[in-house]
């Protein structure tokens, strides 16, 4: 028995007691007090037939319990709180679903910044201690202990909802938490620093989180595009590094390790959100996640397809790394003279040229069309950037093969 | 239910010259959305601010009262108006914030207000 066993009912639990309370910090604390409690008493007596209910049951006590104690301590406030504290029928409210829908979008609420929008959904919503929150996302553990407190403040000082959004704000709400989901699989994903099984752990808690939204809102089909779009992606996991811990490209993947439970289910599902006829960023990247997927052997790729569909993409996510995917799309269909004419199209963007990724694809085309100097030249400027250790160590042996 | 104050930054303001016609559509897109936050009773308060070189800074020190003729801080950005609403959330009061018309050349900063009750 440990704090993992909990980690799945977590969201449900702090949900629940924070509709109860009010108060996202006393709930997650309460919460944290129930998982204690249950790591003593579960193993001496026995495990409760229905977990969550326990674990919720208790943690609703807890956070009555501590409200009252403090309700002691400053006997001012004692009367608004003896409110909030009143013994009685449990609190009407709805399912425990629609809590854990409104929780996450408070967690990812357009009032807070970005960066402590995922940071708070790892901790409230996927049960993230916050030491581990400040490993996966590179921050010293009292720097995420001050930003998490600050984002817990301001929910509740500036009156954040604990609500689901009216149906006209929704689609940009909704696209605010998947954007979160995101971002915490991203984190995961990419090889850049940090123990590598913390980082399959993040991909493994985004996974979970787009799997509990979709049976959430199993009517929104860019739900069910995310979730298979990390399925799809995450199934190339094991043949991403090779037995050094080096980045092998999609080209070079040994296919054969590419989790094929993970990859039925991904099609399954971005079939399903396709039949709704509403399109959107997160079904084309899946739609071209599936182009990879379902092709047994590198060269049988279907770039053509993926060309087009990052052509239909830059509709919904306008951006110089969506053009540059497709310019790589263009030069693997059409040859890379092809998709080096769009690649230097965008060497005027000035975000771009600070992205090694546009630098190494550029330098790629170069070294296939026998430009060998200007394929260095890119590669080194590329090493400039600050790219991840996995990508040095990629560009190292392409500078190697380079040599003259 | 929640106060939240909008502190309203027109950097670039209109005009203030009452005869401009500009100034006029200012009062009246001002008007409007007044009348607007009264008709929702959202509205406590909602006033504009007579520029920083009319302000008078206070601090108290060992007893005694110094005056500053300025603002506390020289800082190129300024308070133009103020705005209170009663809201259910921010959510609610960031709605209100985006009908400001300042919010469409300057920015309106929603700050909570902390409720405590006034003296018997």
């Amino acid at each position: 028995m440990s704090e993992q066993d909990f980690r799945a009912h977590w969201w449900a639990a702090v949900a629940s007691v924070t509709r109860l309370v009010g108060d996202l910090a006393t709930a997650e604390d309460a919460v944290q007090d129930a998982c204690l409690a249950a790591l003593v008493q579960w193993p001496a007596e026995s495990v409760p037939d229905n977990p969550r209910a326990w674990l919720i049951g208790v943690a609703r006590h807890k956070a009555l319990d501590r409200i009252r104690r403090d309700a002691r301590r400053a006997e001012k406030e004692a009367a608004a709180v003896r409110e909030w504290a009143k013994p009685g029928p449990p609190q009407p409210g709805g399912p425990v679903g629609d809590d854990q829908l409104a929780l996450i979008f408070m967690c990812c609420h357009p009032a807070l910044d970005p960066a402590t929008r995922v940071a708070l959904t790892l901790r409230s919503v996927c049960g993230l201690s916050t030491a581990e929150v400040a490993a996966v996302l590179l921050v010293g553990e009292p720097a995420m202990a001050r930003r998490l407190t600050r984002a817990k403040h301001k929910i509740r000082d500036a009156g954040i909802p604990m609500r689901v959004p009216a149906a006209e704000a929704l689609p940009g709400r909704l696209d605010a938490v998947l954007r979160v989901i995101y971002l915490v699989f991203t984190e995961g994903h990419k090889t850049s620093t940090g123990p590598a099984l913390v980082r399959g752990d993040l991909c493994d808690a985004a996974i979970d989180l787009a799997r509990n939204l979709a049976a959430l809102l199993p009517g929104e089909p860019e739900v069910i595009g995310l979730l298979a779009l990390l399925l799809l992606t995450d199934a190339r996991r094991a043949a991403r590094t090779d037995a050094a811990g080096d980045l092998v490209l999609l080209e070079d993947q040994d296919r054969t390790r590419w989790n094929q439970a993970m990859i039925d289910e991904g099609e399954a599902l971005l079939e399903r959100a396709l039949r709704n006829g509403r399109p959107g960023r997160y079904q084309l990247h899946a739609a071209i996640a599936a182009c990879h997927s379902t092709t047994r052997r590198a060269a049988e790729t279907d770039w053509r397809q993926i060309a087009l569909l990052y052509g239909e993409l830059i509709r919904y996510e306008p951006t110089p790394v969506i053009e540059a995917n497709r310019a790589i799309a263009v030069a693997m269909a059409e040859g890379p003279a092809a998709g080096l004419v769009i690649l230097d199209a965008l060497g005027h963007h000035p975000q771009i040229g600070r992205w090694p990724q546009y630098h190494l694809a550029r330098a790629d085309l170069l070294r296939r069309l026998g430009r060998d100097t200007d394929a260095r030249d890119t590669y080194r400027t590329a090493l400039q950037l600050d790219p991840s250790v996995a990508e040095r160590t990629f560009i190292a042996k392409r500078l190697t093969q380079l040599e003259p | 239910m929640m106060k939240y104050l909008f502190l309203l930054h027109s950097p670039h303001g209109p005009s203030t010259d009452p005869d401009s016609a500009e100034y006029a559509d200012n009062v009246a897109a001002y008007g409007a959305m007044q009348n607007q936050m009264i008709e929702a009773g959202v509205l406590i308060d909602c006033q504009p601010l007579y520029p920083v070189s009319a302000s008078t800074t206070v601090r108290v020190r060992d007893g005694e009262a110094i005056l500053t003729d300025g603002p506390a801080a020289e800082i190129k950005e300024q308070v133009g108006g103020y705005i209170v609403v009663e809201c259910a959330d921010l959510d609610e009061a960031l709605k209100w914030a985006t009908m400001v018309p300042a919010a469409q050349d300057g920015w309106v900063e929603v700050r909570p207000v902390i409720p405590v009750g006034k003296p018997a």
